[in-house]
């Protein structure tokens, strides 16, 4: 279905245009916001970084929420690789007792709401010493990330053919150096997407980091931003808040800018044709 | 077959038998990572939550033994209780049909190719990339009397006397949080969509054309009922994850105003972390597990019946 002809193309731009605008007018609008002037923050007078400096101030300050970030995300993700890498290689080209049974069961997570296994991963982590840990945290983020990650990875080596490393292990080459010298490379975009997807849900996550994570200075940055706003005393400061916002959602915008192919391909995967 | 294989000087049956065994400890050795983080995170949660639905487990002092049926007969007098499953479902509804349909129209919009389309799916998704707590966060501030720009801007061309209050009444509330989770997600829907839309031949169009059918015959007739296993998708992921919604009611509005914006997910929050009672909040999210699962089986069921010729 598309639309033809010269005349009708206007109120197609118009149309998509305005969609255009509306979308984008809210994270135009908190960048504007958070170096705007405004009562009540830390940027009375003018335009300038004053809201971020709010940030810097608050608590254990956002180079450490920041970093909490990071370490959370990149624990995640390399997990995250790790497991399914291995997993997708056994899953695609070894057979074992127990194979589809264990498929199965990781695709059930997401079968299982979040609040449901929260609360006893809460008790769990507790009972093995990584409560209020941002290991325990990435690993409980990699769990999640498990059924995605482990379909997106059979289906990659599964779409390798398998003369490739067959021709190696006549010539005696291990499942592990067949792995890595041939298979590795030619899985690697549908790592980048794997990576990509647990990156961004690690980034972001708020529901888990609010539970398994009591101690303020351990916080992540949503859950630090969210926690500020209740601080203050009087008047809340809307603009630090703004400024934590695009802090947040910049590294996210960028690298979806950038691996934008990986994140599409992710829906392409053949998951997605019902 | 052994004594064939002797003959043409194949690897004896042993040999065979040792190197299928041997492949199938390797590939044991390569999943078992993914043995250890399912039976550690997922497995033995699962079971524990199902203990502490049956008991009655504190906060801050723990398991102190079973107390069945207590926690499950404890839930529905709750006075929270119906009114969050009521707003949660009218949340639901009103989402999912908005955002598949919204998500539909701009999958519609964003078939063809060239650049100035590519350009437009990029800034309908961006919105995705951020998370829902940011976002959450950001329609905080847009929607705030202090610094919201949709107020003021509204008062200068005189449509307003008033502050627009965007979060101060239960409607209110549910609309700007409805807007906002459909700014966040049409992106999402639309790519769904769109991956549907994109299997589907010219040929099927043209044939359509040929034997002379209008634009909307094209889309009702032909364009949906091809699209069904993208729509059931869809449907399913946004009615399972708008039941479960937390995060942005949990930032926009607190539940508020007077707990007309608590969802089911909040009150299992509530349960745990205000009334420090892991018991009733972990029988709840067990009746949560259920009602999902039985949901889920009939979403499949129900959407993924053979069509009638």
């Amino acid at each position: 279905m598309t639309t033809s002809g010269a005349v009708g193309r206007m109120p197609f731009y118009v149309l998509t245009g305005g969609l255009a605008v509306i979308f984008l007018f809210p994270l135009v609008w908190s960048a504007v916001a958070s170096i705007s002037p405004a009562g009540a923050t830390g940027q009375t007078h003018g335009y300038g970084l004053g809201n971020y400096a709010t940030l810097f101030d608050f608590g254990a300050g956002l180079p450490r929420f920041f970093l909490n970030s990071v370490i959370v995300s990149v624990l995640t993700v390399t997990i995250t690789l790790v497991v399914s890498l291995f997993g997708g290689y056994a899953f695609a080209r070894f057979e074992f007792p127990g194979k589809e049974l264990l498929f199965l069961v990781t695709l059930a997570i997401l079968m299982v709401p979040y609040a449901t296994l929260l609360i006893p991963l809460y008790v769990l982590l507790n009972a093995i010493g990584l409560q209020n840990s941002l290991i325990g945290l990435s690993l409980v983020l990699a769990m999640y990330q498990l059924p995605f990650a482990m379909f997106m990875m059979r289906i990659s080596f599964e779409a390798v053919p398998r003369e490739l490393e067959d021709a190696a292990l006549v010539d005696g080459c291990g499942s592990f150096a067949a792995l890595r010298r041939i298979l590795l490379p030619a899985v690697v975009p549908g790592l980048i997407t794997v990576g990509l997807f647990a990156f961004l849900a690690a980034w972001n996550d708020f529901f888990a980091p609010l539970i398994l994570i009591s101690d303020p200075s351990q916080a992540p940055l949503p859950l630090a931003i969210a926690t500020l706003r209740q601080q203050t005393m009087g008047a809340i400061d809307y603009g630090a808040t703004e400024a934590g916002v695009v802090v947040m959602a910049l590294p996210c915008v960028l690298l979806f800018l950038l691996l934008q192919r990986y994140y599409v391909r992710g829906f392409m995967s053949g998951a997605v044709k019902g | 077959m052994t004594a064939a294989s002797r003959r043409t000087g194949g690897p004896s049956s042993t040999a065979r038998l040792s190197l299928r065994r041997s492949r199938q400890l390797q590939g044991i050795a390569y999943a078992t990572p993914t043995i250890v983080l399912v039976a550690v995170f997922f497995i033995l949660p699962l079971l524990l939550v199902g203990r502490m639905s049956v008991s009655d487990w504190s906060l801050l002092s723990g398991d102190r033994g079973i107390n069945f049926p207590d926690n499950f007969a404890e839930i529905t007098p709750n006075r929270l209780f119906w009114p969050a499953v009521v707003f949660t479902i009218e949340y639901t509804l009103l989402v999912t049909v908005l955002l598949v349909g919204l998500g539909l129209g701009l999958a519609l919009l964003v078939q063809e190719g060239g650049r100035y389309v590519g350009g437009l799916r990029t800034i309908f998704l961006l919105p995705v990339a951020v998370g829902l707590a940011s976002a959450s966060l950001l329609f905080w501030g847009l929607y705030s009397p202090s610094i919201g720009p949709i107020g003021p801007v509204l008062q200068q061309m005189g449509l307003t006397s008033e502050p627009i209050s965007f979060l101060g009444t239960p409607l209110a509330a549910l609309l700007s949080t409805t807007f906002l989770i459909v700014w966040k997600f049409a992106g999402l829907y639309m790519l769904i969509l769109l991956v549907g839309l994109q299997a589907i031949p010219r040929e099927v169009y043209e044939a359509a054309a040929v034997d002379g059918a209008s634009r909307s015959q094209t889309l009702r007739r032909i364009t949906l009922p091809l699209l069904r296993p993208s729509l059931a998708l869809a449907l399913i992921l946004c009615i399972t994850g708008s039941l479960l919604a937390f995060d942005q009611f949990f930032i926009l509005t607190k539940g508020g105003p007077n707990n007309s914006t608590v969802t089911v997910v909040q009150l299992i929050y509530r349960e745990a972390f205000q009334r420090q009672n892991l018991g009733t909040a972990a029988a709840l999210s067990i009746i949560v597990l259920i009602v999902l699962l039985a949901l889920n089986v009939v979403q499949f069921r129900g959407l993924r019946s053979p069509d009638k010729a």
